[in-house]
C-alpha cells in the first residue's frame, strides 16, 4: 500500500458559519487575510516536505472560491513541490477537466510539471464537485461528456510526438496539438480519476486508470471498486484488478494515546462540519442524473430533503461509517485493516490528514506517527500487487 | 386537446394542439407547457393553439447535438413547414419569447405578428451586472418572489405529484440549464438582428416581474422596429398563468386588430 499525505490547504479563520450563508462560492474575499494566507502556503508546503522525508507521497487537489480549499490553481502549487521535493511521488487530484477551458494547456501544464519533477507526477481528473459550476461558469449539463473528451484530447496531447497533430469533438477543438515539453515518463504519467458514484467507476475500469474515491464509507465504496472491476473486464483486461488500481481517501490522526489522537481528530472533523454550503449550490440542474432528481423529490415530499450537510457528524459517526480512521497506531492499523477487507482491498490510502484548526505541530505529530507506527505495517500487510475484489467475509460479517 | 409527437430529423417533438381559427405558435417558458392551466383553453376558444413541447421538455426527446436556442428556433421553422403553415402568429414565454425573436430573424415573412411574454434573450444593460437575476444561484423562495406577483400561486406541493411528473420538472430544469447558462440568457448576435422584425410586436410583461425588468423590456422593444408594450398588473413571469382572462384577452386584441 502507499501512502499520500493530502492537505486541502484550508484557510480556517472565519467568523462563525452563523455569520455566513455558504463557505463556498459566495463568501467575501474580505474575509481573507492575504498576510495569513502566506502564512499558511508557506507552513502546508513544509509540511508536504516533512510528509516527504517521512517517506510518505503527496497529494493536492483544487477548488475555487472557497475558505475550505485555498489551492485555485492546483498546477502552480505542484510546481512548486515539484522543486522543493525530490522523492515523493506528486499527485494532482486533480484537474477538473470538464471545467477547464483548454484541455491542451493542462497537457502541457501536466507535462511541465512531470518533466520539472523528473517523471515523478501523478495526474488526477476530477469532475469536481457541483460548488465548483458557477466558479468556473461550467454548464452543469453534460460535464461528464466534457470530461472523457477533454481525458481523450490531454492523452492524445502527450502522446502525440511526430509533430502536429489535430482534433475535432464535440465540445473541444484543436487543430493543431504539439505539445513543448512532453512528459517524462513514457508513454505518459500515471493516469488517475476520482468519482464517488457506483456509476462512474465503470468507464474508469475501461481506461484502467486509478480510482479514487473520497469518503465513501463502508457503504459506498465496495459498490465503486465492483463497478471498477466490471469496466476493467467488460474492456478485455483478462488478469485481475490489482489492489494498486484503487484508492481510498478518508481522514486519518495517529498519535500515542487515545486522548491526542481524539483531539486531532476532532479538529479534522472541520472537514465536514465547516462545509457549510446553500442548497442551490449542492445541486445545480444537470450535475445529477434525472432519477438522482427524482429520488431528491420523492425525499422532500417525504418530509426528508438535503439537510444540513454534515453539521451533526461527529467523530464516532465517521469511525463508524469508515471515513475517518484515527486512535493509537495498533488502533488504526486495525481500522484500515477492517476497511480494507470490507472494500475487497486498495492499493493507495490519501490521509486527510490536515483540516481547520489543526495547527502545524500536530500536523506534523500525526504524519509522524502514521508513517513510522503504522505505514510500515500497511505496506507489509498490503502488497501492490495484491488481487483486489477478494472480500474477506469474517471481517465484514459485523457490518 | 390532443397530443401527437412528431419527428423532425432526429428529434421526437410533443405537439399539443387545441381550439379551431387562425393558427397560433405558442412557445412555453422554462417551466414546461401546462395544458391544463386556464389560459389554454382561453385562447383556444378564438385560435388553433399549436403548442410544442421544446427538445428536453415535457416529453420531447434531447439528442446530444441541440444545446441552443437558436437550434430550436431552426426546429420549429420545421416544424412549421411539417404542419403546412406559411404564415403564422406567435406567442412566446420568457425563452420561449427568445426562440420566437430568432425565428423571427431568420424568416420575419412567415411571422404574421409577434408576442413576446417576458422575453428573455438579449444583453442591453451594462457588462458588470447581470440583465435577468441568477436564476442558478438562489433558493426557491426568492425565485418564487421573483417569478410570481403572488409566490403562493408558484409553490408546488411535490406531495400532489407523481413521479413522471418529478421526472419531467428534473428535466425541465436540467435542459432550461444547458440552454441558457452561457451566455446567461441571451445570445449576443440576436440584437443586431433585430431590426428585420418589421412585424407588429407586441412585448408583454407583468408589472411584478423579477426575472424581465420593465427597463429591460424597453430597450428590447427598442431593438424592434414595429413594437409596442404593455403590462399586465397583479402578475409576475408569467402574467399567462397568474391573470389568464386578461392575458387572453390582451392576445385577441392584439392579434384582432388591423393589420
Amino acid at each position: 500500500m502507499k501512502a499520500w499525505h493530502f492537505s486541502e490547504n484550508a484557510y480556517p479563520y472565519l467568523p462563525p458559519a452563523e455569520e455566513y450563508e455558504s463557505i463556498r462560492v459566495t463568501l467575501p474575499n474580505r474575509l481573507y487575510d492575504p498576510k495569513k494566507g502566506a502564512e499558511l502556503y508557506d507552513r502546508f508546503l513544509t509540511e508536504w516536505q516533512i510528509a516527504e522525508e517521512e517517506g510518505i507521497n503527496i497529494m493536492l487537489n483544487e477548488h475555487h472560491q472557497s475558505a475550505t480549499c485555498v489551492d485555485p490553481a492546483a498546477p502552480l502549487v505542484l510546481a512548486a513541490l515539484a522543486r522543493i521535493t525530490s522523492k515523493a511521488r506528486l499527485l494532482i487530484l486533480g484537474n477538473p477537466i470538464a471545467n477547464r477551458r483548454q484541455p491542451v494547456r493542462v497537457a502541457e501544464e501536466m507535462a511541465l510539471i512531470d518533466v520539472l519533477s523528473k517523471g515523478r507526477l501523478e495526474v488526477g481528473f476530477v469532475r469536481g464537485v457541483p460548488t465548483e459550476i458557477l466558479p468556473a461558469n461550467s454548464n452543469p449539463v453534460r460535464m461528464n461528456e466534457r470530461h472523457w473528451e477533454a481525458l481523450d484530447l490531454i492523452i492524445q496531447a502527450w502522446t502525440g510526438h511526430d509533430g502536429p497533430t489535430s482534433f475535432e469533438g464535440r465540445f473541444f477543438h484543436h487543430r493543431n496539438i504539439n505539445i513543448w515539453p512532453r512528459p517524462y515518463q513514457t508513454p505518459h504519467p500515471p493516469v488517475w480519476v476520482s468519482t464517488t458514484s457506483a456509476s462512474g467507476a465503470t468507464r474508469v475500469g475501461e481506461h484502467g486508470f486509478v480510482q479514487a474515491t473520497f469518503l465513501t464509507g463502508f457503504k459506498g465504496t465496495p459498490a465503486i471498486y465492483n463497478s471498477y472491476r466490471q469496466g476493467w473486464h467488460q474492456a478485455g483486461k483478462s488478469d485481475p484488478v490489482p489492489v494498486n488500481r484503487l484508492a481510498y481517501a478518508a481522514m486519518v490522526y495517529v498519535a500515542d494515546s487515545d486522548a491526542k489522537a481524539r483531539a486531532g481528530a476532532e479538529k479534522l472533523l472541520w472537514y465536514i462540519t465547516a462545509n457549510k454550503v446553500s442548497p442551490w449550490f449542492r445541486n445545480p440542474p444537470g450535475y445529477s442524473p434525472i432519477a438522482v432528481n427524482v429520488q431528491a423529490m420523492l425525499g422532500d415530499a417525504a418530509g426528508g430533503g438535503f439537510g444540513n450537510f454534515g453539521a451533526n457528524t461527529t467523530v464516532d459517526g465517521a469511525v463508524a461509517n469508515g471515513t475517518m480512521f484515527y486512535g493509537t497506531p495498533d488502533r488504526v492499523f486495525e481500522q484500515i485493516k477492517t476497511f480494507y477487507h470490507h472494500v475487497g482491498g486498495f492499493g493507495h490510502l490519501l490521509l486527510m490528514g490536515q483540516a481547520g484548526h489543526l495547527g502545524h505541530d500536530e500536523t506534523v505529530a500525526g504524519i509522524r506517527a502514521f508513517a513510522r507506527d503504522v505505514y510500515p505495517r500497511l505496506q507489509a500487510e498490503f502488497p501492490d500487487d495484491a488481487i483486489s475484489g477478494q472480500f474477506d467475509k469474517a471481517a465484514s460479517a459485523g457490518d | 386537446m390532443k397530443k401527437t409527437t412528431l419527428r423532425l430529423g432526429d428529434v421526437d417533438i410533443e405537439l399539443h394542439e387545441d381550439g379551431t381559427g387562425t393558427p397560433l405558435l405558442f412557445l412555453h417558458s422554462g417551466g414546461g407547457f401546462e395544458p391544463e392551466q386556464p389560459y389554454v383553453g382561453l385562447l383556444a376558444r378564438r385560435h388553433r393553439v399549436i403548442a410544442p413541447s421544446h427538445p428536453g421538455f415535457g416529453h420531447s426527446s434531447l439528442p446530444d447535438w441541440i444545446d441552443s436556442i437558436d437550434d430550436i428556433a431552426h426546429l420549429y421553422l420545421e416544424l412549421m413547414d411539417r404542419l403546412d403553415l406559411a404564415r403564422v402568429r406567435i406567442v412566446g414565454c420568457s425563452i420561449g419569447g427568445w426562440i420566437a425573436a430568432e425565428m423571427a430573424t431568420k424568416s420575419p415573412e412567415r411571422i404574421e405578428k409577434l408576442i413576446l411574454v417576458g422575453p428573455v434573450g438579449v444583453k442591453t444593460g451594462s457588462r458588470e451586472k447581470l440583465d435577468i437575476p441568477d436564476i442558478f444561484a438562489m433558493s426557491e423562495e426568492q425565485m418564487l418572489r421573483l417569478r410570481f406577483h403572488d409566490p403562493a400561486k408558484g409553490r408546488i406541493d411535490l406531495k400532489t405529484l407523481s413521479e413522471e411528473q418529478m421526472r419531467v420538472i428534473a428535466r425541465n430544469n436540467e435542459t432550461l440549464a444547458l440552454l441558457v447558462w452561457e451566455p446567461y440568457m441571451h445570445n449576443p448576435k440576436l440584437k443586431h438582428r433585430l431590426h428585420r422584425l418589421t412585424m407588429p410586436t407586441l412585448f408583454l410583461r407583468g408589472a411584478s416581474d423579477g426575472l424581465c425588468s420593465a427597463d429591460y423590456m424597453q430597450r428590447y422593444a427598442t431593438l424592434v422596429p414595429n413594437a409596442r408594450s404593455e403590462t399586465i398588473a397583479a402578475a409576475g413571469h408569467l402574467p399567462h398563468v397568474e391573470q389568464p382572462e386578461e392575458f387572453a384577452a390582451k392576445v385577441s386584441s392584439f392579434l384582432d386588430a388591423g393589420v
